[in-house]
């Protein structure tokens, strides 16, 4: 595999040997001056180098989640699904409510936690059903229909989520108790909270189940043969409307899990959380080569981790500038790896 | 012999534009049946009409006496009906195996499949050796020979074909038109589309000429072969 890229490499016209020139410095020169950065910081303060990254990771999961449904979607109907960050704060308000209203568990005891996992399973149900529900009412009718008109109703569709969500949550944000451990473990001088704990154990499997799935039966199978060509796909003998509704499900219970593990670890629930969220996880999407499941995972963590480096480290642009740092990253990304880090343009006969 | 496959007065559209005026074919058990005509005929668009891809706005298409238009286009792959359509549309970021095995989706007796695997991959020994390269990558005639096993993968009663020699070496032509004859004598009816209309009626038992989305001449292909429009329009002699 390393053999036959490198051999790729400074192939082709002279111009584009020049821009493989310029791609491959300008990324040495990014990766150097990240580690000259991260060695600075590290040298400074060890403790907080690694409390920070953890915490960016964290949030880095929960990104990569959502970030999953874009690209699943993405990846089969080749439609950017606008509404998909309002899914998740749906389910981030759908958690709040039937753990603490539904439930009426207000703190960490047994009531509490089986609270959780049963929120857990319900939210993941939530999210897969409001999800199918879009694509069966909105997307079906529109999947022959020029691109355009599929992007806005998704955009209207964001708008819809947003005004159902206005008047589930209210227009202030709300605060709402955690069920599950708190408190704080430490490992030598680095202090982790439990949280953060919980929210990989529930996370990571979900990922890899997920992956599992995709890679391995043969639903799965189904899902990639109906990304590459519906028609043929048809004449396998795949359900290619139940194909891309699975998909559409699947892509729903991973924003339904995000939505619980957000509202757990961050407390609060506000009806533009979507925006931001989404927003943040559509970039994870992008940044990882939108279309490609493992590139929403790393996108994702990397986005998160970047983020947790640069607003808690001593030598570093700080919080107000969390989101510039953001999109600065993806801008480079883009100029220099438009496919995105895992993305590969593929070469096709036709 | 019963009709296995019948196609009456069939009038399919893309929108305002009529591809077929008006088709009716009859496919008998264990014959090659072939469609030819030039392009723009109808001829694909009466495949796809077949399996399920469009929808024809009237006439109806029985399959072992059962009525299949307007059925779902998986349901009748499920019924025996396998199509290797026009352009070969192989899945290129798969492998050949994991494109074979798709042809085989809705076979669930994983013994039989395996069976047939072999029996394909011996058909196409070309195909073994690539058994773990992305399909995208191969080349015209091997894409083509995926897309043949691929739909012998389902198992099918009939079988359709949408210009399998489109593109390919002659060697290649001779080699995909002595494949089609062993399929055939597997047992295996196959519904033929040809613009290389001289190899088509050499290995046909039956032909239908379509021009402008109508049948304009059927008849056995030996008939067809001398038939003096015929050879002038589509023989090239």
């Amino acid at each position: 595999m390393a053999k036959a890229t490198d051999v790729k490499k400074f192939t082709g016209t002279p111009g584009q040997i020049r821009r493989q020139r310029i791609e491959q410095s300008g990324a040495i020169v990014i990766i150097l001056l990240m580690s000259v950065w991260m060695l600075a910081n590290l040298i400074k303060a060890p403790e907080q180098f690694v409390q920070v990254a953890i915490s960016g990771l964290r949030n880095g999961l929960i990104y990569a989640l959502i970030a999953l449904g874009y690209t699943l979607v993405y990846g089969i109907i080749e439609l950017i699904n606008f509404a998909h960050g309002d899914l998740f704060m749906l389910s981030a308000i759908f958690s709040s409510f039937f753990i603490t209203y539904w439930i009426g568990a207000d703190q960490s005891n047994p009531k509490g936690w089986l609270a959780f996992a049963s929120c857990l399973v319900a939210v993941m149900i939530f999210g897969a059903v409001v999800n199918v529900l879009i694509e069966r009412l909105a997307y079906r009718r529109l999947r022959k229909a020029p691109r355009l008109a599929p992007l806005i109703t998704a955009v209207g569709m964001s708008f819809l989520l947003n005004f159902i969500g206005l008047k589930w949550n209210g227009s202030t944000p709300r605060q709402w108790p955690t069920v599950i451990p708190s408190g704080d473990i430490y490992i030598g001088e680095i202090r982790i909270s439990l949280i953060t704990l919980w929210l990989f154990l529930i996370g990571l499997p979900l990922l890899l189940a997920l992956n599992y799935l995709v890679t391995n039966t043969k639903q799965g199978k189904a899902m990639r043969a109906t990304s590459q060509d519906k028609d043929a796909s048809t004449l396998m003998g795949i359900n290619v409307n139940k194909t891309i509704a699975f998909t559409f499900a699947l892509g729903g219970a991973m924003a339904g899990a995000a939505g619980l593990l957000y509202q757990q670890s961050i407390g609060t629930t506000s009806y533009n959380l979507g925006f931001q969220l989404g927003l943040i996880a559509f970039t994870s999407a992008v940044l990882g080569g939108i279309g490609n499941l493992w590139g929403a995972v790393v996108g994702g963590l990397l986005i998160g981790l970047i983020q947790g480096l640069n607003d808690g480290l001593p030598y570093a642009f700080g919080q107000q500038w969390s989101q510039s740092v953001v999109f600065t990253i993806l801008i480079i990304i883009l100029v220099f790896r438009p496919a995105g880090l895992l993305g590969k343009a593929v070469t096709e006969k036709v | 012999m019963s009709a296995m496959l019948e196609v009456k007065n069939i009038q399919v559209a893309y929108g305002k534009i009529i591809a077929v005026k008006d088709v009716s074919v009859t496919v008998n058990q264990g014959e090659i049946v072939t469609l030819i005509g030039s392009n723009g005929a109808g001829k694909s668009t009466t495949l796809r009409t077949i399996s399920g891809l469009i929808k024809p706005k009237s006439g109806e298409i029985t399959f072992n006496g059962k009525r299949i238009d307007g059925m779902p286009g998986h349901e009748i792959v499920g019924m025996g009906i396998c199509h290797a359509p026009e352009g070969r549309r192989i899945f290129p970021r798969m492998t050949v195996k994991e494109n074979l095995e798709l042809g085989a989706f809705l076979r669930n007796n994983k013994g039989e499949v395996a069976a047939d695997m072999a029996k394909v991959l011996d058909l196409f020994p070309r195909l073994k050796e690539r058994i773990d390269q992305r399909a995208g990558t191969m080349s015209g005639g091997e894409q083509q020979m995926l897309a043949v096993s691929r739909a012998l993968m389902g198992d099918p009663k009939l079988l359709l074909l949408d210009e399998p020699s489109m593109g390919l070496a002659p060697v290649l032509v001779e080699l995909i038109f002595d494949t089609i004859v062993k399929i055939r004598q597997q047992g295996v009816t196959i519904l033929l589309i040809e613009q290389n209309a001289t190899a088509a009626l050499d290995v046909a038992d039956r032909a239908y000429v379509l021009e402008s989305g109508k049948v304009k001449i059927s008849g056995s292909a030996k008939e067809l072969s001398a038939d003096d429009k015929v050879t002038k329009a589509y023989l090239g002699h």
